[in-house]
């Protein structure tokens, strides 16, 4: 148990320490810079370790087992419309909770604000960062139905990747110039730490268990979906904003 | 106190942020599949743990990766870093800013060489591939990718050019690159641009851009402040396909050697 805890926090300073070494060498070399605030920086990184720690450790011991199980374990007992409504409330649920959107959500509300979009207040800095998420986890949740049809037919991923590419072009000389940027970063910002293992495990389940398909071929690609429509559910929002 | 009464507050947050996935899962595994959920105790604990790290995780960034971000921004466009004792020129010129794409590209390399998900996925596709990629070739073509596409990202915000000349140009030559990449990598390039970017990376990342934009003059956050995690998703598609190129054609060379040396 301890020992396993110990990994976890190695782990999590495995992913900050290439940022550590990157700004030290710049401060150090380039910027001849003290960091003001040092100790407050140094008491934040703490906490972003135990925190990241303690998060994938919860996450290992209660929702991934059973979240892989399941997805594995569908496709054979699940009837196709409750795969459908599975597959959506999973890429909805794993995109509410993904830390990084909850993040990027604030901060594009504060940048918001400061463009004068929405009003300045609290409220309808917490009212447009919510919505921002859930217009991306509606997103996430369409791109798994649309993935899981796509591995139980077979059809090549790259026809969906240059569609959706189209409606990103499209959609994007329709929607306003302020919602662009965060639209297409929202895209990369989903798929991380709660996303990527459970839609993963429910691509390579479903190719697995479906004969004639290749995991290699059939079970990747959700997360490129996951990754596509959020841009085009983002500048729709902006849209209707 | 203070601290605690907002860290309760946030935590409040969070049991809604985890509600959906959770009452997914476990709706599902009982209800649906009718079955019981194994190890309660455990999961319930995991669960609490959850909760407690992504309030620490989320005050974390607030106090340390958001500020680190703006405040590499801040300094590395500082004038008196840029031009120093120097009277600084009226317009931009992108020519100055050369250190924060060193900066940007630096990050990037570094963040995604030591990305745990990657690893995994590498040496998966190293096995598939039979021997025309490796593990270690795979990572440096994902790292090289957020690295050109961070850095160039950070070019934009420079220039203020439109995000979507450049993404959309990337994505020709990603449909291009499709049709003569070797079938197998082609998924994986795809995913490779999405799964890059970690939790970690992604608050830096989002605050250099967000820095940069209300540092540079005649730039503005709101339209020019997003957008290099989109660069960052993109480039890698583009280099991991080419990397998976390069492999095909070396092999195919290489056959052709050997044929020729047998006639």
């Amino acid at each position: 148990m301890l020992r396993e805890l110990l990994r976890s926090v190695l782990d999590s300073v495995r992913d900050l320490l290439p940022i550590v070494v990157v700004v030290g060498f710049f401060q150090v070399a380039v910027l001849h810079e003290p960091i003001p605030n040092l100790g407050d920086m140094v008491a934040g990184f703490l906490m972003v370790v135990a925190g990241l720690t303690l998060f994938l450790r919860g996450l290992e011991m209660g929702l991934f087992p059973i979240g892989e199980a399941m997805a594995y374990g569908f496709v054979a007992r699940g009837s196709l419309p409750w795969l459908m409504i599975f597959s959506f409330l999973l890429g909805f649920g794993t995109t509410v909770a993904e830390p990084a959107l909850i993040a990027i959500a604030d901060e594009a509300a504060k940048a918001a604000a400061h463009g004068a979009v929405i009003a300045t207040d609290p409220d309808a800095l917490r009212k447009y960062a919510l919505h921002l998420r859930l217009t991306v986890a509606l997103s996430v949740g369409a791109a798994v139905v649309l993935g899981v049809i796509r591995i139980l037919k077979g059809w090549p991923i790259h026809w969906f990747i240059i569609a959706g590419y189209i409606a990103v072009a499209i959609m994007t000389s329709f929607a306003p110039p302020w919602i662009i940027g965060i639209a297409y970063d929202s895209g990369g910002v989903t798929t991380s730490t709660v996303t990527v293992p459970l839609l993963t495990a429910l691509g390579i389940g479903l190719a697995q268990t479906i004969r004639g398909r290749n995991p290699m071929i059939d079970g990747f690609g959700l997360i490129a979906f996951a990754s596509l429509t959020p841009m085009v559910f983002v500048m729709a929002f902006g849209m209707l904003h | 106190m203070e601290i605690l009464s907002g860290l309760a507050k946030i935590l409040l947050g969070n049991v809604l942020d985890v509600a959906p996935i959770a009452a997914t899962l476990f709706g599902f595994q009982v209800f649906i599949l009718r079955q019981p959920i194994p190890h309660p105790r455990r999961t319930l604990l995991g669960f609490l743990y959850v909760l407690v790290g992504l309030a620490l995780f989320l005050e974390g960034l607030e106090a340390a990766l958001f500020p680190l971000g703006k405040l590499m921004a801040s300094q590395l466009t500082a004038p008196s870093f840029l031009y120093g004792s120097e009277a600084p020129p009226g317009v931009i010129r992108w020519r100055d800013y050369l250190w924060v794409y060193a900066f940007g590209a630096a990050i990037g390399f570094a963040t995604t060489v030591a990305e745990p998900a990657l690893i995994a996925v590498a040496m998966k596709a190293a096995s598939v591939s039979g021997g025309t990629i490796t593990a270690w070739g795979l990572r440096i073509a994902v790292a090289i990718g957020v690295a050109i596409g961070i850095s160039l990202g950070t070019f934009r915000i420079v220039t203020g050019t439109p995000l979507h000349w450049f993404i959309i140009v990337g994505y020709v030559v990603v449909v291009i690159q499709t049709y003569f990449a070797p079938r197998v990598i082609v998924p994986l390039a795809y995913d490779s641009g999405g799964v890059t970017t970690s939790c970690v990376t992604v608050p830096l990342v989002a605050a250099l851009g967000l820095g940069l934009s209300s540092t540079i003059p005649g730039r503005s956050p709101l339209l020019d402040g997003f957008g290099l995690i989109a660069f960052a998703s993109l480039f890698p598609m583009m280099t991991v396909m080419g990397y998976a190129q390069l492999g095909q054609w070396q092999a195919r060379r290489e056959r052709r050697r050997r044929s020729d040396r047998a006639e």
